[in-house]
């Protein structure tokens, strides 16, 4: 019995006769098809967090013309191109900037950046930092799945410590970054945290981060079984699903510098900080419209041709 | 089409070329400024910042230039006409995505008011030391388009041409000033916006369901749209299709970096300037740009004073290199002198087309121009290693 035939099945009541033209995924809309299969491994997390994205797309009411979604380089970096959305997938650590660029050139968009933890916090840190500063209009989703998967495994600066990366041999000794923390001190003014197990409460933030003003941050955690569970002797995709699932913690409201990820210890999940502020666009055009008046030109939304 | 009068400051003015490049860009269209201070750049950014408000569009300060050189990406596919700036340092930074603007085909602007290097080097005082790394500066195999202004009335006209330049072909188009254009005060005219004509982006006319991001036209260059139009275009570094997909493999690879050449390299006849003074009859061609193409003009009136029969050759687009033009000077003249506020990049360039008759370079590590008696000297010299009379040593 095939996938479609389950489906079929179910919706049916599990009578065999009464089988209907197959349903299609619901979600398949949002996918580019045609660059189907995706290069991700048995196992991965990205794949269930882009389901959850797509999911959260379907229930948004959002136009999907609307839509553009940005990625950097890496695993979690090829996102943007299997989504049916306006898609680019950018230099290595820039997604926030190009983001940026895009956002302040056509507001109209709802802007997406759907990237990796190297790619955001490593090579892409300082852009995330001033980002979430501006409270730059924009939902940023990392995966953060403890290592740099693309090129083979090297530490990463969420590797937990002790650790064994292709590049830490013989244990990370390196503290890793407390994202959540980073981004509620930058000046993020929605922040949350899941992992892959989580799949309701990813597609519920990924809501809320669309329809939230301002800089959003959610970080999605995720098995990297090939180049992270293996090495460091973890089991593979589902057994660190199940560690998710035994070892999260719900703490909505945590103060963010108290979730701080320790190698095998409980994780935080929840929402953290959800506030207004107004983003920079906002305060921009309020500035400039109180100190010029009538001679401010507020720019056209998706009129490019101005 | 012509210019949209709400960017243009039609009148006289006495400005510098910083102000004046900025006064271009409104003028040619420009809506979307992404920058980072950097000396002697920043003027133009500061213009900028002060005007777009009440003539409608954006500038935003970013924290670094790697962040200005592709918020100015992201700005493009807005669907606005971009342009960042900077000089050596922020140069340096932003060669990974002048790469990505390449290979995405993104029109954009990028002016580098050249100081001394390398490194932090002579912040306040002029080169014409990145000629060679806005061409070569990024990795891969690539072409782009380069102009040098000499003056703050060209730092205003050129950069109308370096925008329509951009648009046309859909590449990063550099606009070279240098530290002594960029603070050299003189009369700047602007016409009416009427007299201006701008290019258009190249708009798709096709519905979604027939666009293909990379499809080229006859000319090599694909049409281009925007986000949120419908067409769900897909955009990525790596290399693509013309779907604008992943195509990683050697015949892909080919296809697509022999077309982004190719549209530079086979058009440009239809982009080279070179603006000539007397070459027609000159024994001795002096070929310079940007500001020592000023210096040069008075080496080359002393010289002529003393009899030898010069002329100049301005560079006003020095990428793609006018091939064509300087082989044929070696028909006619005897010699060629090439001056530049480097230790010579645009020599080699003179001297790969031009095999059969000397080439010499006039070299300066930076920070002043040339006194033009270094370049009369270095045309005497040429002269006296050639027989003409009037050169060094007088022989023949």
């Amino acid at each position: 019995m095939n996938v479609k035939d389950i489906m079929v099945s179910e919706a049916s009541g599990g009578a065999e006769e009464t089988r209907q033209a197959p349903i299609e995924n619901p979600v398949l809309k949002y996918m580019r098809r045609d660059r189907m299969p995706h290069i991700w491994c048995p196992g991965c997390g990205i794949g269930t967090a882009v389901n959850c994205f797509t999911r959260a797309l379907d229930s948004s009411g959002l136009d999907m013309d609307k839509v553009a979604i940005v990625s950097g380089i890496g695993c979690t970096g090829r996102v943007a191109g299997y989504m049916d959305l306006d898609s680019f997938h950018t230099t290595h650590g820039r997604a926030i900037p190009f983001a940026t660029g895009l956002h302040l050139s056509n507001p109209d968009l709802k802007v997406i950046v759907f990237s990796g933890d190297g790619d955001l916090f490593a090579i892409g840190g300082n852009h995330f930092l001033h980002a979430a500063r501006r409270n730059m209009d924009m939902l940023v989703i990392c995966i953060n799945n403890y290592t740099y998967g693309m090129t083979g495994g090297q530490v990463a600066p969420t590797t937990p410590l002790k650790s064994t990366q292709s590049t830490m041999p013989f244990g990370n000794f390196e503290e890793p970054m407390n994202l959540p923390f980073i981004a509620d001190a930058a000046g993020a003014t929605y922040v949350a945290r899941w992992t892959v197990f989580h799949v309701r409460q990813v597609v519920r933030a990924i809501k809320e981060g669309f329809e939230h003003k301002g800089f959003s941050f959610i970080e999605i955690m995720s098995p990297c079984p090939t180049l992270y569970l293996r090495r460091n002797k973890l089991g593979d995709g589902v057994d660190q699903v199940r560690w998710f699932k035994e070892h999260s913690v719900l703490k909505n409201g945590a103060d963010t510098k108290d979730v701080a990820l320790r190698a095998q210890d409980p994780i935080s999940v929840g929402k953290f900080v959800e506030r207004d502020a107004p983003t920079w666009l906002d305060s921009r055009n309020a500035q400039l419209a109180s100190v010029l008046g009538a001679r401010f030109v507020t720019t056209g939304g998706s009129d490019g041709h101005n | 089409m012509k210019a949209s009068p709400e960017g243009v400051l039609t009148g006289v003015h006495f400005m510098d070329g910083d102000h004046a490049a900025c006064e271009g860009a409104l003028a040619a269209g420009c809506r979307f400024v992404a920058g980072y201070p950097i000396t002697p750049s920043t003027e133009v950014v500061e213009r900028f910042a002060a005007r777009i408000p009440t003539v409608g569009g954006m500038f935003i300060q970013m924290e670094d230039e790697l962040a200005s050189s592709i918020a100015i990406l992201g700005g493009a596919w807005g669907g606005k006409k971009v342009m960042t700036v900077t000089s050596g340092p922020g140069l340096s930074l932003m060669m990974e995505h002048i790469g990505l603007a390449v290979i995405t085909e993104v029109p954009c602007v990028i002016v580098d008011v050249q100081r001394g290097g390398p490194s932090t080097g002579l912040p306040t005082l002029p080169a014409q030391a990145d000629m060679m790394q806005v061409k070569w500066g990024s990795h891969g195999d690539y072409e782009i388009i380069a102009l040098a202004p000499s003056s703050p009335q060209e730092c205003f006209d050129l950069m109308i041409k370096a925008f329509n330049l951009a648009e046309t072909w859909r590449c990063p188009v550099f606009f070279m000033m240098d530290e002594v254009v960029g603070h050299m005060v003189e009369r700047v005219e602007i016409p009416p916006a009427d007299q201006i004509e701008v290019v258009e982006r190249r708009w798709s006319t096709k519905p979604p369901s027939e666009y293909r991001a990379y499809e080229p036209g006859p000319d090599l260059v694909p049409d281009m749209v925007k986000a949120g139009d419908g067409y769900h275009v897909h955009i990525t570094g790596l290399t693509h299709d013309e779907r604008g997909y992943p195509a990683l493999n050697p015949a892909a690879q080919d296809r697509l970096v022999r077309r982004l050449s190719d549209k530079i390299l086979k058009n440009a006849d239809k982009m080279v300037d070179v603006r000539e003074d007397g070459c027609d009859d000159a024994d001795i061609i002096v070929v310079s740009y940007g500001i020592t193409s000023r210096v040069a003009d008075a080496a080359v009136d002393m010289a002529r004073a003393a009899g030898l029969k010069v002329g100049s050759a301005r560079l006003v687009v020095c990428w793609p290199f006018p091939d064509e033009v300087i082989r044929g000077y070696a028909s006619r003249a005897k010699a060629i002198v090439v001056p530049e506020i480097n230790l010579g990049q645009m020599v080699r360039e003179v001297r790969r087309v031009v095999s059969c008759l000397p080439v010499y370079g006039v070299d300066h590590a930076g920070g002043s121009v040339h006194e033009p008696e270094r370049i009369l000297d270095v045309i005497k010299q040429a002269a006296s290693d050639v027989g003409l009379a009037g050169g060094n040593g007088g022989r023949s």
